[in-house]
């Protein structure tokens, strides 16, 4: 049995420190992305070697769907050719031997250095609280209420990007219209009650399993670009519903912070919840994050404000 | 077996880096930097493997990484297709 471990092992680092060479050092751009996206779904098979499979449902979505599907939109509007957008200077290029050759001492020393890092690890403090958070799952309950300050954040930081992206400009029309791929439509017809089936589970899971928002935002926002592509959501493109859609992006960090403020009310504390409330709480927090998440990585995949 | 993935993660971190840094191209560069995250993420989940139990902390930090590294992809992306059409219009 470890024999059998250690050789799956050993073929998972070996393919990802192959495939990791390929996307950083093939000379196409296309093969470039593509071993990428392969890159991430073996690291979604790492995540769940090391037992950590929360990482590995929002890794499966986000790195080898959405971030792949973000890449191959934005190769179909540069040109094939030469390296774009980057035009250095003369000097730049002797400090990039230097710098080359601190990568190589800093990798040398990080592997080094790996070795004697202290693991102090908070799990059993975190065991102990599990039960005054109102949820039996570690991560869920790490996420939204012992570390929620992250969590709230991080949705802002997700915001902040959509208002940047929205504000270059109005959204890039899809690069190849539906009817040239015959088979999209259908397929994205057949996979759509999954998409929204498996998300509703993994919300559902969140409190005692792993799942919850995060992942389930992920195979939402997924399934969504899915749907841009064949042009089946024109509510995001018709000026009326403007308002609710910017509604739906905040809908996550707005009850978050009423959460918080209503913590501050409470106990005195902001995103302190009461015990007796952590529990619904959560769920809503939950639920609301999970959907602007989704619509927020569609909103960025629309590489501009839609209806403009 | 996470000690060997410790190892996995430094030699990604400093290949990543040296791709970060020979290339003149931003998309590459993006790329490079997706492979940094990765890399960053697998030390802290192999990080959290103590003697004690899994610590859910680290899990959450990559798991919020996650979302933000596909945002600033978004975001870096969208300015370089900006940056490109712009220069486009002004050559012509």
């Amino acid at each position: 049995m470890t024999a059998l471990t250690l050789g799956f092992d050993l073929l998972l680092a070996a393919g990802l420190i192959w495939l990791g060479w390929q996307a950083l050092f093939l000379t196409r751009r296309f093969a470039a992305v593509v071993h990428l996206m392969a890159f991430n779904l073996l690291m979604a098979l790492v995540w769940v070697r090391l037992e950590a499979p929360d990482i590995a449902l929002a890794e499966a979505a986000i790195g080898a769907g959405v971030t792949g599907a973000l890449l191959l939109t934005a190769l179909g509007r540069l040109p094939s050719g030469a390296a774009t957008g980057s035009h250095p200077q003369r000097w730049h290029r002797y400090w990039r031997y230097p710098a080359v050759f601190a990568a190589c001492i800093g990798a040398g020393w990080l592997a080094w250095g790996v070795q004697r890092l202290p693991r102090p690890g908070l799990a059993a403090e975190v065991t102990t609280e599990l039960e005054a958070t109102g949820v039996s799952h570690a991560v869920t309950a790490v996420l939204l209420n012992i570390r929620a300050l992250d969590t709230l954040l991080e949705v802002a930081v997700m915001l902040g990007a959509v208002m940047l992206v929205w504000s270059l400009g109005p959204a890039l029309r899809p690069f190849a219209p539906a009817t040239a791929l015959p088979g999209l439509p259908a397929l994205s017809r057949l996979l759509h009650p999954l998409f929204l089936l498996v998300p509703t589970y993994l919300l559902w899971r969140g409190a005692h399993a792993p799942g919850g928002a995060f992942p389930a935002g992920a195979v939402l926002g997924a399934g969504g670009i899915l749907l841009l592509l064949v042009e089946r959501i024109g509510w995001m493109q018709q000026p009326r519903f403007k308002p609710l859609l910017r509604l739906l992006l905040v809908a996550g960090l707005a009850l978050f912070l009423a959460v918080g403020l209503g913590g501050l009310l409470l106990t005195g504390t902001f995103l302190a919840i009461p015990q007796a409330l952590a529990k619904p709480a959560i769920l809503a927090v939950e639920v609301a994050t999970a959907l602007s998440i989704a619509l927020m990585l569609m909103a960025l995949y629309l590489y501009g404000e839609p209806g403009r | 077996m996470s000690l060997f993935y410790a190892v996995v993660s430094a030699l990604l971190c400093g290949m990543a880096l040296i791709g970060l840094f020979r290339t003149d191209d931003l998309v590459r560069r993006i790329v490079a930097l997706n492979v940094l995250a990765s890399a960053t993420f697998l030390l802290l989940v192999t990080l959290a493997r103590t003697e004690a139990g899994i610590d859910p902390v680290p899990h959450v930090m990559v798991l919020t990484g996650i979302v933000v590294a596909v945002s600033t992809t978004a975001a870096a992306l969208g300015l370089t297709i900006r940056a490109h059409e712009r220069r486009h219009e002004e050559s012509q």
